[in-house]
């Protein structure tokens, strides 16, 4: 039976839920600006694949993540690209790339498989990581983490600070409204799915370069794409709570590990697989909180009131429909 | 600032929504463009605003001609418009709704713009709350958000395209009064109505439009009789009220609370006869089309009951409804009423109620042929619905209901029709209560409710506060009742 200790948990939650942020993360940034991309899945094993590959050869780590966002942006690029000027559906455009992208990965990537390549080391900050407990969870980790980590109070405060935040909620709100205040919706859309894209294939580079170095078929990193985008809605297209989302999921995924030290007549498949049904499972309690009956239940309960208030959200209304201009 | 709009045509197609237009507007005056829905005044205005672009013509501001592609830089000439919808972001606050397209950069500016945004609403005496999202405002709430943001855009000239309709009288008064205002600041104002009495209480001079084209221009003070002659070719002969004694009982609402909507429906308790018309006066969205909704069986009250002539059906699937001879026509024809991409054919094919399994389609064409012909709608068997008239989409939803209803629930019945269409539609609606049906209709104009209804039921942020016969009362009572004043 494993050690069970609660520093290590939590600092191997935070650790493992760092590519799931950033996926997550860059989907709703995406997704605020009113365009779903679907291809997440399948960008984020390319993108995993072509930083290790590139890490591998050059020997520079930087090069590698750099690689991972490129990656990301042209994919995102093309989805907008052909939904925002060529009206063409986001859903079957996301969906054919996530397929094409995850094959090109597995074929271009074969002979670079279960190779031992660089990865990211840990970066200890200095007099932080002595707090006790919070230390070692927060500040023992390796500058994927800490950057994802940023990157949610980032995001945050960009969306819902800054007056271009406010400019990329309005396009996913009313693209008509935005463009006849003067902001280009068309080519903001384009330049929000592709940072999104970029994010994604990050969290593809911080897979393979560092939660699970190497590359492989399968590479571990399969189904994340999906998982974040679930994520998104979860999180109610708030880029804080998506990240709460992220870490919840890294914590049944934690989970999993240590069940199966601990009832090993269990198939350890069942652990492995458990993370996506729970998922599922809380996306189905989350959307309850947006149904009348249940709203007109709460009405007197106060603190059943709230909670169901902090996970009601509603779409952007425009998601999916970029404008056309008569 | 002086414009000028010279030989202004704009063609769809075949048609000619403006051919030849010219048209002079002073700086510092309140000027009103009148015409029949249908003239080409909106046309007119979005091609002044920059939402689209002239077939061929030209604009001079202060003598000097000028192009622009698109809203955004109409305003940077100076000229905003203020639409029937204001274009906006209902999920997002007040405030964000204003700092959107004027606040840049990646500063937090929500003070400043805040200041700002009080100063303007403090000098036209406009009351918003800066926390509240868009989608609970009432249409009158959002037109002064979206007036405060066009004068910190810096307008100089506004255009209101009928800014009236769906406002109760005091936001009207509000609203006067900041337009008087702003003018005597050496603003020009444009008001686009088909409402008489808005332009004269208001314009210092007018023009009016006829089937695209200036049909005659007027100075204060204006010739009520004149007018109306530049607008209508004919006047034409409005049919008067039925004097039908109501017969028995159809519906008994008791007592019921429904939710829904910007208000929901709260202590409802209402009958309505047969061979009545009951019309439903409000602000927008002040719980008439929850209560068409509940009457149809669409949504459930939480509380209360329904009864439908004898028995009960509170709880009940809306089918149960509709087999009872209750009918409902929704407001919104294309995305509720009718369905996008199917021809008058097909639609007349899914009106089948227990249908084989093949779709006769001689038969279907033969009857939506027939009920072309009956009811006059411009269109083929095969034309979709999409390609139709507003009007014509209204006859052919009214073709489609069933014969003999016991209940018509029809929510803005005559919106967005000319007046030839709305005085068919009404002379096609009174039949039917010559043989016992009841009908509820829900209108934003007063003028229709007094003029086709029996009685008149005023809702009031989701309460029916006024049950009154229409011949007991008049347009002003009716328009204080609306904002909720006794």
């Amino acid at each position: 039976m494993s050690e069970f200790d609660l520093t290590i948990l939590f600092a191997s939650i935070v650790a493992g839920a760092a590519p799931i942020v950033l996926a997550a993360l860059g989907e709703t940034i995406t997704e605020k600006a009113g365009v779903i991309n679907l291809s997440l899945d399948g960008t984020i094993l390319l993108s995993a694949m072509a930083s290790f590959v590139i890490a591998y050869e050059t020997g520079s780590l930087i090069t590698g993540f750099l690689t991972g966002a490129v990656i990301g942006g042209i994919v995102a690029s093309l989805v907008a690209f052909f939904s925002v000027y060529l009206r063409q559906s986001q859903v079957a455009v996301g969906f054919v790339l996530t397929l094409m992208t995850r094959d090109l990965a597995y074929f271009l990537g074969n002979s670079y498989s279960r190779i031992q390549g660089p990865q990211v080391e840990p970066l200890h900050v200095p007099l932080m990581n002595k707090i006790p407990f919070i230390g070692p969870i927060l500040f023992g980790q390796n500058i994927v983490v800490y950057f994802s980590v940023a990157m949610i109070g980032i995001c945050w405060w960009y969306l819902y600070r800054t007056p271009m935040g406010l400019n990329l909620r309005s396009i996913g709100e009313n693209p008509k409204a935005s463009f006849s205040r003067g902001i280009n919706s068309r080519k903001m859309q384009m330049v929000y799915s592709v940072c999104g894209g970029m994010f994604v294939g990050l969290a593809g580079a911080a897979f393979s370069l560092s939660t699970k170095p190497g590359w492989g078929r399968p590479q571990g990193a399969e189904g994340t794409g999906w998982i974040a985008l679930a994520l998104v809605i979860f999180g109610g297209w708030n880029p804080i709570k998506a990240a709460i989302g992220a870490y919840l999921f890294s914590f049944l995924q934690v989970m999993g590990i240590y069940f199966q030290g601990w009832f090993p007549s269990i198939p350890a498949q069942v652990f492995q697989v458990a993370p996506f049904p729970l998922m599922i499972f809380t996306l189905v309690i989350m959307h309850l909180t947006q149904k009348e009956s249940v709203l007109s239940w709460a009405e007197e309960k106060n603190w059943i009131k709230s909670v169901l208030k902090m996970f009601s959200s509603t779409a952007p209304q425009s998601l999916g429909k970029p404008y056309k201009p008569d | 600032m002086r414009i000028e709009l010279q030989n202004i045509h704009k063609h769809y197609g075949m048609i000619k929504a403006n051919n030849g237009v010219n048209l002079t507007i002073e700086p510092g005056t309140i000027h009103g463009i009148l015409g029949e829905n249908g003239a080409g005044k909106s046309t007119l205005m979005k091609i002044l605003a920059g939402f689209c672009n002239q077939t061929s013509g030209t604009i001079l501001l202060d003598k000097k001609a000028v192009t622009y592609l698109n809203p955004a830089q109409a305003s940077t000439y100076g000229i905003g418009m203020l639409y029937q919808d204001p274009f906006d972001f209902p999920l997002l606050t007040v405030l964000d709704n204003f700092m959107t397209g004027l606040a840049h950069g990646l500063k937090n500016k929500k003070k400043r713009f805040k200041k700002l945004f009080l100063e303007y609403s403090k000098n036209l005496k406009f009351h918003l709350n800066l926390d509240t999202q868009v989608k609970n405002l009432t249409i009158g709430e959002r037109q002064q958000l979206e007036i405060i943001r066009l004068l910190a855009l810096g307008i100089q000239v506004l255009i209101l395209d009928e800014p009236t309709t769906g406002i109760s009288s005091i936001q009207k008064e509000v609203l006067f009064t900041a337009l008087i205002k702003l003018a005597s600041e050496g603003r020009s104002i444009i008001l686009v109505s088909h409402k008489l009495e808005d332009v004269e209480a208001l314009c210092h001079s007018v023009t009016v439009l006829r089937q695209g084209k200036v049909s005659g221009k007027m100075n204060a003070p204006f010739n009520t009789e004149k007018l109306l002659k530049m607008m209508f070719e004919t006047l034409p002969a409005s049919p008067s009220r039925l004097k039908n004694i109501p017969g028995k009982k159809i519906i008994h609402l008791d007592g019921i609370s429904v939710k829904g909507g910007r208000t929901g429906l709260k202590d409802c308790t209402i009958k309505i006869r047969q061979k009545e018309i009951v019309g439903l006066a409000g602000l927008e969205g002040s719980g008439q089309g929850v209560f068409l909704r509940a009457a149809a069986g669409l949504t459930n009250p939480y509380r209360g009951r329904i009864h439908v002539q004898d028995s009960e059906l509170s709880g009940m699937d809306y089918r149960i409804y509709r087999d009872r001879g209750i009918s409902f026509l929704p407001g919104s024809r294309l995305e509720e009423g009718l369905i996008t991409g199917l021809s008058i054919t097909e639609h007349y094919a899914l009106k089948k109620k227990h249908g084989e399994f093949f779709v006769k389609w001689r038969n279907v064409e033969k009857n939506s042929a027939r009920g072309i012909d009956l009811f006059r709608i411009k269109g083929s068997i095969e034309s979709q619905v999409e390609e139709l008239s507003g009007g014509n989409q209204q006859r052919l939803l009214l073709s489609l209901l069933p014969p003999d209803p016991l209940l018509l629930l029809l929510e803005n019945p005559t919106r967005g029709l000319d007046m030839e269409s709305m005085l068919w539609v009404w002379e096609h609606l009174q039949r039917y209560c010559e043989s016992d049906t009841g009908i509820v209709f829900s209108s934003s104009e007063l003028d229709e409710i007094l003029m086709f209804a029996d009685r008149v039921l005023v809702f009031f942020n989701g309460r029916i506060i006024k049950n009154l016969k229409t011949d007991q009362t008049d347009i002003h009572t009716l328009g204080r009742a609306i904002a909720g004043k006794n």
